[in-house]
């Protein structure tokens, strides 16, 4: 499920004007409902939404959004400099801030490679065995994270060989 | 008159009750700060929601009516109440309010020819309700958060709920709960979840109306609440248990306190009549060996 960014002004680093300064930072906010996970100011934030990745820079239009499984990356000047995967949500964009809710957050590089592989496997089964349509379904979503999950992982570990 | 052995064996008991009290309350003074830590926690979570939903609520309701989680079934004849106990007791009046307040709110809908179902969450809030209630009774949760509460547990609820009200098995539910004012103070809340009242937010309104006009979509507004909505009340569920797991500890920490304090109070008394005792019997030996040797 490769989706790309948006054309427009949202999108990219190269995109930003000239001369920017401190002031020109993004207040990235990552809750869930048990915490507060990540706060920080980064130049660039790139979100896995519902419609399509979409990276907000200051200045952003304000918007509200549903969010797919996917990863986070934050970026400081044109380096990634946190990756996060998180298992769907909501996120709200003003000018000044970025806000994620997800109910399930892990850095990329904390996944467990091998338990995200097992978990797909061990989900795909289930799904086969579901016996209604109601558990089908809920499973399926399960997978869908799963699958997100490890794709992640993957990506994360391609591009650091 | 009891013997002095009766009296030192009774001190001995009262002492070692006090010692449990003792330590019971410094174990819920420990969970009691845990929990006000964690509610402390999952509030940015809920502030940001509540946001969010204020902000789309608007929008959508402006141009229909919106998801049946908000707008509701348009009855109002069955009602779910979620009760919720703590599993355990020794925490002086915390269950016993609560079931107080859910018996009358009981009374209260049936009065008005209303259906009242309940759900309940904790083992003392089903014990206590099944004795009059039984019939009433249809979900029963136990052992919610014992180690430690998660928003899984919450969602599980929630999702129990939700579930219930997409068959169509009730038309308001609403969740009864001890909301934590301080260790001395809990007030017993009842609070409706389904359909949900938008709160308004407090902020000036004029500046945030302007915010709410630029925001854009994605999808559009009815789909994003249809899928916020469910979130919401898994999270209205959430806090209901944290502020009561916050509670619960409050109440338990001060009944040990008065307990403690108590076996204290009857230990100085024991040993007051203790003391007393012995010397009336020293002093009977002394005249009876007095007189004796008088007598000689």
């Amino acid at each position: 499920m490769e989706q790309k960014g948006r054309p427009g002004p949202r999108v990219g680093p190269g995109l930003r004007a000239e001369g920017q300064d401190m002031a020109d930072k993004v207040e990235f906010e990552l809750v869930s409902p048990e915490r507060l996970i990540a706060s920080r100011a980064v130049d660039m934030v790139v979100v896995p939404g519902g419609e399509g990745n979409f990276g907000v820079l200051a200045g952003h239009a304000p918007m509200i959004t549903t969010v797919r499984p996917g990863v986070i990356d934050m970026y400081d000047g044109d380096q990634v400099v946190d990756r996060i995967f998180v298992a769907g949500g909501f996120a709200e964009v003003t000018e000044t801030r970025c806000t994620v809710l997800a109910e399930q957050a892990v850095a990329v590089a904390q996944i467990d490679r091998a338990a995200a592989e097992q978990e797909v496997r061990d989900l795909g089964e289930d799904v086969e065995d579901a016996k209604s349509e109601a558990e089908r379904t809920t499973l399926e979503h399960r997978l869908a994270i799963a699958q997100a999950k490890l794709a992640a992982v993957e990506a994360g570990t391609a591009a650091a060989h | 008159m009891p013997s002095l052995k009766d009296l030192k064996n009774r001190i001995t008991s009262v002492k070692s009750t006090q010692k449990i009290t003792a330590a019971m309350k410094m174990v819920a003074a420990s969970k009691l700060r845990r929990a006000q830590d964690q509610a402390e926690a999952g509030r940015p979570y809920a502030e940001r929601m509540a946001r969010m939903l204020s902000s789309l609520a608007a929008n959508v309701q402006a141009g229909g009516e919106g998801p049946r989680l908000m707008a509701g079934t348009g009855k109002d004849e069955v009602h779910l109440l979620v009760v919720m106990t703590a599993d355990r007791g020794l925490c002086g009046a915390f269950n016993s309010s609560i079931v107080r307040e859910a018996r009358r709110q009981i009374a209260l809908l049936q009065g008005q020819g209303k259906t009242v179902k309940i759900m309940t969450v904790g083992r003392k809030g089903r014990d206590n309700l099944r004795r009059t209630h039984a019939g009433l009774i249809g979900q029963t949760f136990e052992e919610v958060g014992r180690r430690r509460l998660s928003f899984a547990d919450a969602d599980q609820i929630a999702a129990r709920v939700l579930e219930m009200f997409e068959a169509g098995e009730f038309d308001v539910c609403s969740v009864v709960y001890n909301r934590f004012k301080s260790a001395m103070t809990q007030i017993v809340t009842v609070q409706q979840v389904v359909p949900f009242a938008v709160p308004e937010s407090t902020e000036a309104a004029p500046a945030t109306d302007e915010a709410r006009a630029l925001y854009e979509y994605e999808p559009d507004e009815e789909q994003i609440l249809a899928e916020l909505l469910p979130r919401n009340l898994s999270i209205q569920v959430y806090r209901a248990l944290l502020e009561n797991a916050a509670s619960e500890q409050g109440a338990r920490m001060t009944a040990m306190d008065n307990a403690t304090r108590n076996a204290g109070d009857m230990i100085n008394r024991l040993t007051l009549t203790y003391n007393r005792t012995r010397q009336a019997y020293i002093t009977k030996e002394l005249i009876e060996i007095i007189s004796g040797a008088e007598a000689l």
